[in-house]
């Protein structure tokens, strides 16, 4: 049947409320990152370019610069772990945890450890395990996930939030105010900090000349959750380096007018080694985890510039798809056009599994143009979708394209199809008994054929 | 599993036909001209920092006057800053306490600490392990208030990451924390300071 793609009945079976949720919150991200774009820069397009340039360049000569991060950070008192899969750094994280007898610990936002769903893991292993940030915090309450990748509760209103911190005892009554319901959770979460001694983190970026990696918040969550705590463990994808210092100011300039709209994000801190000796507040020691998890196979493969992402959702914002259907629709951790680059290459052999979400796009190039890192996405949606084609993938939703094939391919089958495309208008096509033809103008109005004619007009123009 | 990684990601980069050059470029090109309209720093910190809902003072008076008119009371002040702010608000009628009690943390409405410097360009207080007395003293309370000297504010943003120095932690503040996670309305003070004051001394 046509439309029947997975993604596509998601998004049919999601209610009014949590589409609108999705779609006011998606279109005002591209907005505020147009306006501010626009108004700050010329030409933001030489901005974006650069850094597609330097991420191009660090990806690969990556084997160069993740040893000279590693021996940056390892000099600075920093103890360097390397993971080959989820797992690898789940159990990598837990024995670092019980080294330090760590049994709570609060954790800010990582997409990296959503990609290997690393608090239940914590979790059934007996260490309390809290998201610190706000809609990250709120998705747990819930046993949600995320469904975007800067604004992980863009599918969620004020009304259920207030319900949930009822049914959880965060707040005794039910108040959707956004103020109250932000008070409300400032209150819970500093007390849990102040009991933390482990905080979580990703990294937005690690400079692989002086190792320093970056955290951007907007809540000041992470700084919080790291003052008290003794032990710092930072998730980090290999792909996340970035050669030298001077680069920051590219991608600084990018990530936040890109996410969020914002010039930078309220906090953005450096970090390269545990807390100095005169600082009362902060880790005593830092661990710093890179993982591949998949990585190494994306780098290898002809998709390789999706390793460029610096996870900032503007293609998730801007696309036509994802506003309609929701970051849940893809089934993954990653959402929207990038996610549907990443999470199959990510799934590696279970590709197939998710081998339909590279064909759940328009190609409007609309992601594309909004990526900070100049990402070509249809580019490589397209080479996806060979790859299913390649692997054989069964695809539920395939219309059969071969009779089009045979018209489009022979000019005098096609003159006589399109002049007698002519005679449907007289047909009573909608009750003509063909099960596909009746799905597809279940959903579609075909309008007048006008077949042949352009044939017809272009002959007596060039006898005129 | 350190050997496997490196052996993998060797496969796949030395198998390229051509290695993308590392690009040199002139850093003004990160530079916005219209946020840094303008020629003293400190007018066009100010402006920026507005912009994002901070507030630029450059008097202990208008800082005691903000917090007694706000009901901001009872504070933290780094001792080495007692004698130029704590004591001139500690006359002023507040109580200002020079020692950060860690257990009693949501006792201090303002907390006072020494910023390393400041960006013109985008508004931001840095704050850096070195030199700030404690980091919770600038998250914990409702207020807070980083001091910094007008020497100190670098133009742009690639100037104060050239400028990094030592510190194995520093900050950018640039406004109050915030949040837009309930559908995208903005709050100040999630976790952190609802009002981000810098008072250049």
């Amino acid at each position: 049947m046509i439309g029947n793609q997975l993604i596509d009945q998601y998004a049919r079976n999601i209610t009014d409320e949590k589409q609108h949720s999705v779609l006011n919150g998606s279109a005002a991200g591209t907005e505020k990152r147009y306006q501010v774009l626009h108004k700050d820069y010329e030409d933001p397009d030489a901005l974006r370019k650069l850094a597609a340039s330097i991420k191009d360049h660090t990806l690969h000569h990556l084997g160069d610069y993740l040893t000279k991060a590693e021996q940056a950070l390892t000099s600075r008192g920093v103890n360097v772990h390397f993971a080959s899969t989820g797992d690898d750094a789940k159990q990598t994280i837990l024995e670092i945890l019980q080294g330090h007898g760590v049994t709570a610990l609060t954790k800010a936002k990582s997409m990296a450890a959503e990609e290997i769903h690393l608090n239940p893991f914590l979790i059934g292993n007996g260490i309390e395990c809290l998201e610190s940030d706000l809609g990250e915090f709120i998705i747990q309450l819930d046993d949600d996930e995320p469904s975007h990748i800067v604004k992980p509760i863009i599918h969620k209103n004020r009304r259920e939030i207030a319900r949930t911190f009822q049914r959880e005892g965060i707040a005794a009554d039910y108040n959707d105010d956004p103020e109250t319901i932000t008070r409300r959770a400032r209150v819970f979460l500093r007390e849990k900090y102040m009991q933390a001694q482990a905080g979580i983190t990703g990294a937005n970026f690690v400079c692989a000349d002086t190792g320093r990696m970056l955290l951007v918040t907007n809540e000041g969550n992470s700084r919080f959750g790291m003052a008290p705590a003794k032990v710092h463990i930072a998730l980090v994808g290999i792909e996340k380096l970035i050669p030298r210092e001077k680069d920051l100011a590219v991608f600084l300039n990018l990530l936040g007018r890109s996410a969020t709209g914002q010039q930078l994000t309220v906090y953005t801190e450096f970090i390269n080694g545990p807390k100095s000796a005169n600082q009362p507040d902060g880790p005593e020691h830092m661990h710093v985890v890179f993982m591949d998890n998949g990585r190494t196979d994306v780098l290898a493969s002809n998709c390789k510039e999706i390793l460029r992402c610096i996870r900032c959702g503007a293609c998730q914002n801007v696309c036509p798809v994802y506003r309609q259907a929701s970051g849940h629709a893809y089934r993954s951790t990653y959402g929207g056009p990038v996610g549907a680059v990443l999470s199959p290459l990510l799934f590696g052999d279970r590709f197939p599994e998710l081998a339909d979400l590279p064909k759940a796009s328009s190609l409007c190039g609309a992601c594309n143009e909004v990526c900070p890192v100049d990402i070509p996405i249809p580019d490589l949606l397209l080479r996806l979708r060979d790859k299913a084609h390649q692997a054989h993938v069964h695809s539920p939703a395939a219309i059969p394209m071969s009779p089009f094939a045979v018209l489009a391919t022979s000019p005098s089958l096609w003159r006589t199809a399109m002049t007698m495309s002519k005679a449907m208008n007289h047909l009573p096509i909608q009750v003509a008994p063909i099960k596909p033809l009746q799905d597809w103008l279940g959903q579609r109005t075909l309008p007048d054929s006008h077949g042949g004619d352009f044939r017809k007009w272009f002959k007596a123009r060039k006898k005129s | 599993m350190k050997e496997t990684i490196f052996a993998k990601i060797e496969a796949a980069t030395s198998a390229l036909k051509t290695k993308a050059p590392l690009p040199e470029y002139d850093v003004a090109l990160t530079h916005s001209a219209p946020r840094l309209e303008g020629t003293d720093l400190w007018e066009i910190f100010s402006r920026n920092f507005k912009g994002v809902n901070g507030k630029p003072m450059s008097s202990v008076s208008e800082l005691a006057e903000f917090l007694k008119t706000t009901g901001q009371l009872h504070g933290y002040c780094d001792p080495a800053l007692f004698d130029t702010i704590g004591a001139p608000l500690a006359a002023a009628g507040l109580t200002v306490e020079t020692v950060y009690d860690r257990s009693r943390y949501d006792d201090y409405q303002f907390g006072i600490t020494r910023a390393t410097g400041a960006i013109a360009e985008s508004g931001t207080v840095i704050i850096d392990d070195l030199r700030t007395s404690h980091r919770l003293a600038a998250l914990s309370p409702w207020v807070h208030v980083a001091v910094l000297e007008r020497s100190e504010i670098h133009r742009t943003i690639s100037d104060a990451i050239a400028n990094f120095g030592d510190s194995p932690n520093i900050i950018w503040c640039t406004g109050p924390s915030k949040t837009a996670d309930v559908e995208g309305i903005l709050i100040e003070g999630v976790h952190g300071p609802g009002e981000q004051i810098a008072l250049m001394i």
